[in-house]
């Protein structure tokens, strides 16, 4: 079940000069739709914006009185400008839990990739995994490398890589993921998210090492639910799934990577 | 407050309260029949519907704009058949009225969309002939009175007793012409308006936003448009009116029923917030007891222009 819930913002941090952190008092929403690490939300960004925000869950858990949720962000246009501006005790109306996560097992062993803006959805899946799953984390510069702490503490491994070399590996994820697969194939599933040209590397080179690629896909969104079909994503066999209802995560394989 | 009769009857279909969901803003129901119970609604718009399943268009198919956004959808849809064995008796389940929303590339398949789906029995059917997203068809239909006449014949010869409504599209020079001539061949209630066509740009890339480079205005912004064009199109027919576009609170479907309207549908505004439509029948129900209505329906036409 999905819900609209009113919810407060009980801290809020900046991660770099574009990104910020917030947790929120959910109430119900993580209990009674919480499907699994890989969610998103859509949080109305004021007044006179008619289209909601949708943003990626970083980690969400059930409490009393009230669950909370983990949101990080990236400000890229008025919406996420606005949502940047509130403070701590302000009120955001929130739809949640939307979408569906990424297929993962608690017991299991994964590769977590994230590129910039689409590392903090990862961390729920270290979270879930707890402690096994190994991360690579990339962005354009150090600074981008965000929630490495978080990660260190949550995974098994953490490799890093920056495209300006001034972090760790100097170049791309997709190259650290084949170094990882070459000399350890051991792992359920690679699970990524971040740019599309990064994902489609990234389950490229899955798939040479026979590794199943689960990656999460960023459209622009209407509802959030499904109803609009306005987040199209193309799939290989010629049809178009929305990445809202049927996503945000697909198997690498059904996606059509040319389109 | 005392308590207003919030019936309304379009074309000879009863429904509980004036609020419709516009199609292709609702799917066929069940996304936001999560957020609530869907018997509260008067009647749901379905998705609109082609002969053949559709995959529709390229993305990005959404746009934002000030109070609105664009889309360039482009009828994705699983098909009239799909639709008739798997979301109608979804549908059935609750206590509203459905009318399924049909776009054709030709008469013929117009004719054959009413006939499946009057003998699926639906409530009514909406003829759409004012689609800005498809190629063919489409908007042509809407434009030229004399194509939105043959259209509107061949789907009441095939729509038996089920009444036939047709949604014009606001992207004419007179929408009046277009009403009266589908109101002369036949059709039993008009709906409006589809949306408005639109364009946005990056500037950076100077590429459009939507992939199909124009699309379809809706939204608050568009409010005033509809209701100057409802209030035309009521002045111009005897058929009544579903009002249409913009409206997202109990004032702006006050404003669409006083320009005529015999009920509304609530389209984009549920976007924003699933539960819009609940929000502007009980709105609506406030402005009546207010005033002092004992029925929402007083309110129709009741605009006393200068």
């Amino acid at each position: 079940m999905k819900v609209e819930r009113k919810c407060k913002i009980v801290s809020k941090e900046w991660l770099n000069q574009d990104a910020v952190y917030m947790v929120l008092e959910v109430g119900d929403m993580v209990r009674t739709s919480c499907k699994g690490p890989g969610q998103f939300v859509h949080v109305k960004c004021g007044d006179g914006l008619l289209l909601r925000r949708p943003i990626s869950v970083c980690s969400c858990m059930e409490d009393e009185p009230e669950d909370t949720l983990a949101i990080a962000f990236e400000v890229r246009g008025e919406g996420t400008a606005w949502l940047s501006e509130r403070q701590v005790g302000d009120t955001l109306d929130v739809l949640g839990l939307l979408g569906n996560g990424f297929q993962v097992r608690p017991e299991g062993r994964y590769l977590l990739v994230g590129g910039g803006i689409g590392i903090p959805p990862m961390r729920g899946c270290a979270q879930y995994t707890q402690g096994r799953s190994t991360a690579i984390l990339g962005g354009r510069s150090a600074d981008k490398v965000i929630l490495q702490n978080c990660f260190q503490d949550e995974c098994a491994k953490v490799l890093v890589a920056t495209d300006d070399g001034s972090l760790g590996y100097h170049g791309f994820v997709d190259a650290l993921v084949r170094q990882e697969l070459s000399e350890d194939k051991n792992y359920d599933a690679v699970l990524a998210c971040g740019p599309k040209p990064m994902l489609r590397n990234v389950a490229k080179v899955a798939e040479e090492f026979g590794v199943p690629c689960q990656v999460s896909m960023e459209e622009r969104m209407g509802c959030g639910v499904g109803a609009c079909l306005v987040c199209v994503c193309d799939m290989k066999d010629g049809t178009r799934k929305h990445a809202c209802k049927d996503g945000p995560v697909f198997d690498s394989k059904e996606v059509d990577w040319d389109a | 407050m005392h308590n207003v009769d919030l019936s309304v009857t379009l074309a000879g279909m009863t429904m509980k309260n004036p609020v419709v969901v516009a199609s292709g803003t609702f799917g066929f129901g069940r996304e936001y029949g999560e957020f609530y119970d869907l018997s509260e609604l008067g009647g749901i718009c379905a998705k609109g519907l082609t002969l053949h399943r559709r995959e529709g268009n390229p993305g990005p198919r959404i746009a934002e704009t000030p109070m609105g956004i664009l889309n360039s959808v482009g009828l994705q849809n699983p098909g009239v058949d799909a639709f008739i064995a798997t979301e109608l008796p979804f549908l059935r389940q609750y206590d509203v009225k459905v009318i399924a929303n049909i776009s054709g590339n030709s008469p013929e398949e117009y004719g054959v969309m009413c006939e499946k789906l009057a003998e699926a029995g639906v409530d009514m059917i909406e003829v759409n002939i004012s689609c800005p997203n498809v190629k063919a068809g489409g908007l042509a239909y809407g434009t030229r009175p004399e194509l939105a006449a043959e259209v509107t014949e061949v789907a009441k010869a095939h729509a038996g007793q089920v009444p036939v409504m047709v949604k014009l599209s606001p992207n004419v020079t007179d929408i009046t012409e277009i009403a009266r001539a589908v109101e002369g061949a036949g059709a039993d209630a008009l709906s409006l308006i589809n949306t408005l066509r639109g364009m946005r740009i990056d500037v950076n890339t100077r590429r459009p936003i939507l992939k199909m480079n124009t699309g379809g205005m809706s939204g608050p912004a568009v409010l005033p448009v509809a209701v100057r064009m409802v209030w035309e199109v009521s002045n111009a027919v005897k058929i009544p009116v579903l009002g249409m576009g913009g409206v997202s609170k109990g004032e702006d479907a006050a404003q669409m029923m006083l320009a005529g309207a015999t009920a509304v549908a609530v389209g984009t505004a549920c976007f924003a917030d699933p539960y819009a439509p609940l929000k502007v029948r009980d709105g609506l129900a406030e402005i009546a007891a207010r005033q002092g209505l004992s029925a929402v329906s007083e309110l129709t036409g009741g605009v006393k222009p200068w």
